[in-house]
């Protein structure tokens, strides 16, 4: 069960999620409407501590567990980022969710998110089989 | 025991989000992204020929392994120990809300909207059907989510991460700001 420690990991993760109220809907509302700081809390720790963290892991050349080098790929540009990018942003406002959020939003008891769920993955989906005829 | 029922702050939340970056890289050289495993999801169920699905997922099954791990975390943040108090939010959000028509802010989502029933109603189809249709192809159309851009890219300096997140932003403004009030105006 070499995966069991992801499992782990997740739980921890999502519990965070979901007791930081970052896959609350009335959060994001708050959020976009620039009311509240809560999430923005959030981001600004969140961030920092990850940078942190990956710093500390380059500067002192940290390997992975299992021997490999820690690899970050650099994220190319395409004009998806943005296209893509907007059509989400308005997904998260309507749904309250972004992908993490969505499991979670399911385990906490919000069956009728099992639909919002459903829909993401057909979107996932539409959105492979029209790439060849959308804009990169 | 009360405490464990208490919502966490954001200087509690924020940085045990954060720090699952670094832990990850550490443990197996993974990088935090979860819009990833709604397109492993499609590749395993329906690949159908189609080129973004047709590639070994199952040599990423520790990210299925990862969001199992963010559903059991729902269970127990939001169900078994989920807050009963309202959500703290700002007074001007909750007067905002009045106007849409709500009225209960208890929980994590609105239960006057998202129910089984309302799925009858075009509110309903627009904030669960349409919204998550949009959260699917968005994040893939733009090679990444909230946590891959919004955390992991921004925290390794990645400015395609910045431009996504400021994306991400304006989308959402825009449909709270002027989408939602017309969507749930009673």
């Amino acid at each position: 069960m070499r995966n069991l420690k992801y499992l782990v990991l997740g739980v921890i993760f999502g519990l965070a999620l979901t007791k930081g109220e970052a896959i609350s809907w009335f959060r994001m509302q708050e959020m976009f409407h620039f009311q509240g700081f809560h999430m923005y809390g959030i981001f600004m720790t969140a961030v920092p501590t990850a940078a942190l963290g990956i710093f500390l892991l380059k500067n002192f050349g940290i390997k992975a567990r299992n021997g490999q080098a820690i690899n970050i790929p650099k994220k190319p540009y395409h004009h998806g980022i943005i296209i893509g990018g907007l059509l989400f942003g308005i997904g998260w406002a309507l749904t309250g969710a972004c992908p993490g959020p969505l499991y979670a939003q399911i385990g906490a008891g919000y069956t009728v998110t099992l639909v919002t769920f459903a829909s993401a993955v057909l979107g996932t989906w539409t959105y492979a089989r029209l790439q060849p005829h959308l804009p990169s | 025991m009360e405490f464990l029922y208490k919502p966490w702050p954001w200087y509690v939340a924020g940085p045990v989000i954060g720090l699952t970056v670094p832990v990850l890289l550490w443990l197996g050289n993974k990088r935090l992204g979860i819009s990833s495993t709604l397109r492993q999801l499609c590749a395993a169920a329906y690949p159908a020929n189609i080129p973004l699905l047709n590639y070994d997922w199952k040599k990423d099954s520790w990210n299925l392994f990862f969001v199992a791990g963010i559903f059991i975390g729902g269970i127990l943040g939001g169900n078994l120990f989920g807050n009963p108090e309202p959500t703290d939010l700002s007074p001007h959000t909750v007067e905002d809300l009045r106007q849409w028509g709500l009225t209960d802010f208890a929980g994590l989502l609105p239960l006057e909207l998202f129910n089984w029933t309302s799925l009858a109603s075009w509110h309903g189809i627009l904030l669960m059907v349409v919204g998550g249709f949009l959260v699917g192809f968005g994040t893939r159309y733009a090679r990444g989510c909230t946590s891959g851009h919004g955390i992991f890219g921004l925290a390794s300096l990645q400015w395609t991460s910045l431009v996504a997140i400021i994306s991400f932003f304006i989308g959402g403004i825009i449909c709270s700001y002027t989408m939602l009030p017309l969507i749930l105006a009673p």
